[in-house]
């Protein structure tokens, strides 16, 4: 009796016990589901992205600004804004493009462009992962792709493509870094001409280019291969057993002009053209390219003159694939793909279909073996088409609507934007089953793993890089910047952590661990590897020359003043060259400089480093100017005069800093 | 043991080479902005610091004080003093090959009386960058001068100004250590 009352007992204690331990298990459920519904802040998601006060994140990522045309850096996992990189749009804040110095990098053959849309940036590889030396972005508008110093962080070379109209599949590097590419977009006549649009596919042309990158990152285009002119979407290079092939996506390969939108999305399946490099390496040794005219401006920043030259090239290496066998296939991929997507082994090869339901792979070794066997649909323009069912390896079955773009985390599994269902799908490579998805806030363009398109993915974080904004920041207006949005990919299930604005609208972005950056970052120019042609390497030198209109003002700045800082002499009419020196030879002291009513943008100069101000004064007068960067307990004293004074007056120059003056 | 007396001498006398490789005393300046410190170096024949630029950055910062440049070249102190180390060195080679104990003992009672010598010329340095300064300083606080410690540690308006000894100077006092032990041997050879 007593006994039978006592098991009862412990009965009643194990079951509220068992009942306790399942509660907080619930509750994390719901928890899971509501993160899944985009209520984030869950549990320790603010502490998963939370980086301390002078601690670094462990990551920087590389987020094209889109029409902005220049890179945001940020951090992750904090996604706090590190630096904007210019590269194709002038950048008052910096001088960039306004300078003296950095205005030819903006020269292309139709002159000085001062704006682009910047797309896809990618970091330079060493056999197929990522190496910290550079980071390539493509200019989408005028076709050009950049180069990056990542010592710098400073757009080191652009270079111009020619032929091309539109560089959207750019600039994708292949395995070491051998070429980075650019595929036109657009159609264009080839060569350029005047023609009816109407003549499309008669006298209109599509290139894909191999831009050649050297051992110090000089780019040259090395050859360009002439296709039919397909719109040419994405790319991305084999690594692995793929290696030595570049893959291209293609939509209206109906060969339309006018409204597209339609007309271009009739054919079931467009193609991925895929290009065998090395092959094309061959027919270019054995001389069968035709050299053609063409104009393209090649633009390269020296370190050490602080200045950019311009040079026009005109000529370029064509191979045309019906005279070079075996150059160029194409699979055909269902429907107007957009991204195309090689995983880190290389054997798969996915075609993100994005009017498609489905997402096709193709396989690497299939198309080998189908291209062997010579088993052929047909040809276009001399280019073997495969058959679909001989090359595809795997399909991924109603994952979502409007699939864009796959990156991969090195674990065996892919993860897939859908624009139009507005999610991240992950999947298995190989079994093609679907993992998880995680929705987006809101509709997902591309999305980032660091080094997911690489062979060594570090697979933590994924950032989805999201085309609408609306609701999730304060608003501002009518326009809202774009938005990222980081998840957790360490899990079985993606977790969102964080959202953090970006600027301009950002295609693609890149990932790499700040370990592998860090040892290669410059604090400042030594001083005395300063070869600038106007350098002033002490306040002893600093003085002003005039030869005829031209006033050539050698100045320097040092925490608090500027040397000269009273010049006379100037008069209405000259043409005013301010050669600033920085001297300084700190981390994080640059000065700046500003001069009321000049037709352009500040100096911002790093220490070291030596760069141009053209100020054409149109009235006579004393013009103060000024060090716009807060350099010091006396930066609001840095400043000084220049008196402008009429054309026909007899006022020497002369220029003074404190109680010596000179006169010539 | 107490035979190797000459080879200890001798390694004393060379110890003191090490003045030319690494320096002897180390000043730093911390503050918020310098978290790692601004490091001067202070050798035989040069001042240097971390970085080549080091010195020129230190200079700035001493010119809001209005405290005068320092600029090595002037220092005749860096010119001369490598010769008198130079002296010691070969006097002490000299002495050990000798290997006789007043020797060691008047090497070693010289290279102290040197050392408290160059602290005290230090020391006057020291006094004339800090108590020195420009009439037309930017930054003029009544009654406050810059003169940092000679050893140890002291607030200098916003920077924490360190005085040690370095490598070289840790080295310097081996040498008198080596030495005293070189005659203490000696004497006690044949005790
Ligand atoms: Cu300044």
């Amino acid at each position: 009796m007593n006994q039978r009352f006592e098991f009862k007992h412990i009965h009643t204690m194990l079951l509220s016990l068992i009942a306790l331990l399942l509660l907080p298990a619930c509750g994390k459920l719901s928890n899971a589901v509501e993160e899944n519904q985009g209520g984030a802040l869950a549990d320790n998601a603010a502490s998963q992205v939370y980086v301390g006060p002078g601690e670094y994140d462990e990551f920087y990522a590389f987020m094209s600004g889109g029409f902005s045309g220049q890179i945001g850096v940020h951090g992750l996992p904090s996604g706090r804004l590190l630096k904007i990189i210019p590269v194709f749009s002038v950048d008052g804040e910096k001088g960039y493009g306004f300078n003296e110095e950095t205005k030819p990098m903006l020269n292309t053959s139709q002159g000085f462009v001062p704006w682009d849309d910047a797309h896809h940036p990618e970091l330079s590889q060493t056999d197929g992962e990522t190496d910290g030396r550079w980071i390539f972005i493509n200019g989408n508008n005028t076709p050009r792709i950049a180069r990056i110093d990542l010592s710098t962080f400073e757009t080191a070379e652009i270079i111009e493509i020619p032929n091309s109209g539109g560089n959207h599949s750019s600039p994708f590097a292949t395995e070491n870094t051998e070429y980075v590419v650019a595929g036109t977009r657009f159609g264009v006549p080839y060569p350029q001409q005047d023609v009816a649009i109407s003549s499309y596919e008669e006298n209109f042309k599509g290139t894909l280019s191999f831009i050649s990158v050297g051992e110090e990152g000089e780019m040259d285009v090395a050859f360009q291969v002439l296709l039919p002119a397909f719109d040419y979407d994405l790319a991305h290079s084999g690594k692995g057993k793929s290696h030595g092939w570049t893959f291209f996506t293609t939509y209206n390969t109906e060969q339309k002009t006018t409204m597209l939108e339609v007309a271009a999305s009739q054919n079931d399946k467009d193609f991925i053209a895929a290009i065998n490099w090395k092959k094309a390496e061959e027919y270019i040794a054995q001389g069968k390219f035709r050299e053609m005219p063409a104009r393209y401006a090649h633009n390269v920043y020296d370190e050490h003159t602080h200045m950019a030259t311009s040079t026009m090239k005109d000529k370029v290496r064509v191979l045309i694939p019906s005279e070079c066998p075996g150059l160029v296939y194409f699979l055909p991929t269902p429907k107007s793909p957009h991204g195309v997507d090689v995983d880190p082994t290389g054997e798969y090869i996915v075609g993100n279909g994005k009017l498609s339901a489905n997402l096709t792979v193709h396989s690497f070794t299939k198309m080998i073996d189908a291209i062997e066997r010579g088993s052929f649909e047909k040809e276009i323009a001399g280019i073997p088409v495969l058959k679909f069912e001989e090359v595809v390896g795997g399909v991924v079955e109603d994952a979502g609507l409007g699939p864009l773009h796959t990156e991969f985390d090195g674990q065996g599994n892919a993860y897939t934007s859908f624009f139009i269902t507005s999610e991240v799908v992950k999947w298995k490579v190989g079994s093609w089953e679907v993992l998880d998805k995680a929705s987006t806030f809101y509709s997902i363009g591309h999305l980032m793993i660091p080094g997911g398109d690489s062979k060594k993915p570090e697979g933590k974080y994924l950032v989805a890089l999201n085309k609408i904004t609306k609701d999730r920041y304060l608003p501002t207006g009518p326009e809202l910047c774009h938005s990222a949005q980081l998840y957790d990919i360490s899990g079985d299930k993606m977790k969102l952590l964080l959202d953090f604005p970006t600027m301009g609208e950002p295609h693609y972005a890149q990932g790499i661990s700040a370990a592998k950056v860090l040892p290669r970052v410059k604090k400042f120019y030594p001083i005395e590897e300063n070869k600038h042609p106007y350098r002033t390497l002490g306040e002893k030198d600093s003085r002003v020359e005039r030869s005829g209109k031209d006033v050539h003002i050698y100045m320097t700045s040092i925490r608090s003043h500027f040397a000269p800082d009273n010049i006379e002499g100037v008069k209405v009419g000259d043409k005013v060259y301010i050669h600033l020196t920085n001297l300084e030879q700190d981390w994080d002291v640059p000065h700046g400089l500003a001069v009321m009513g000049a037709n352009n943008a500040e100096l911002l100069v790093m220490g070291g480093q030596t760069e141009t101000l053209l100020w054409e004064p149109k009235e006579e007068g004393v013009y103060p100017f000024y060090c716009t960067d807060f350099c010091s307990a006396l930066h609001q004293e840095m400043q000084g005069y220049i008196r402008v004074s009429p054309r026909n007056s007899d006022i020497k120059l002369s220029w003074r800093l404190g109680e010596d003056e000179e006169a010539i | 043991m107490k035979k190797y007396h000459k080879l200890i001498m001798l390694m004393a006398a060379l110890g003191l080479m090490a003045l030319f490789i690494f320096p002897m005393w180390r000043i730093t300046l911390i503050a918020p902005q310098y978290p790692n410190g601004v490091n001067m170096h202070i050798w035989i024949n040069k001042i240097g610091g971390d970085t080549p630029s080091t010195l020129q950055n230190i200079n700035i910062l001493n010119h809001y004080i209005g405290m005068k440049y320092i600029e090595p070249e002037t220092i005749p102190e860096l010119q001369y003093f490598p010769y008198i180390v130079l002296s010691m060195v070969a006097l002490g080679i000299v002495l050990a090959l000798r290997g006789k104990a007043t020797g060691y003992l008047l090497w070693t009672l010289l290279l102290v009386a040197l050392c408290a010598a160059g602290l005290y010329d230090f020391y006057l340095w020291e006094y004339d960058y800090g108590h020195n300064l420009s009439d037309t300083a930017p930054i003029k606080i009544p009654g406050m001068v810059y003169q940092p410690p000679l050893f140890g540690e002291q607030y200098l308006l916003n920077f924490l100004a360190k005085s040690y000894p370095h490598i070289g100077g840790y080295f310097v006092g081996a040498s008198i250590l080596f030495g005293s032990l070189a005659f203490v041997f000696k004497r006690t050879e044949h005790a």
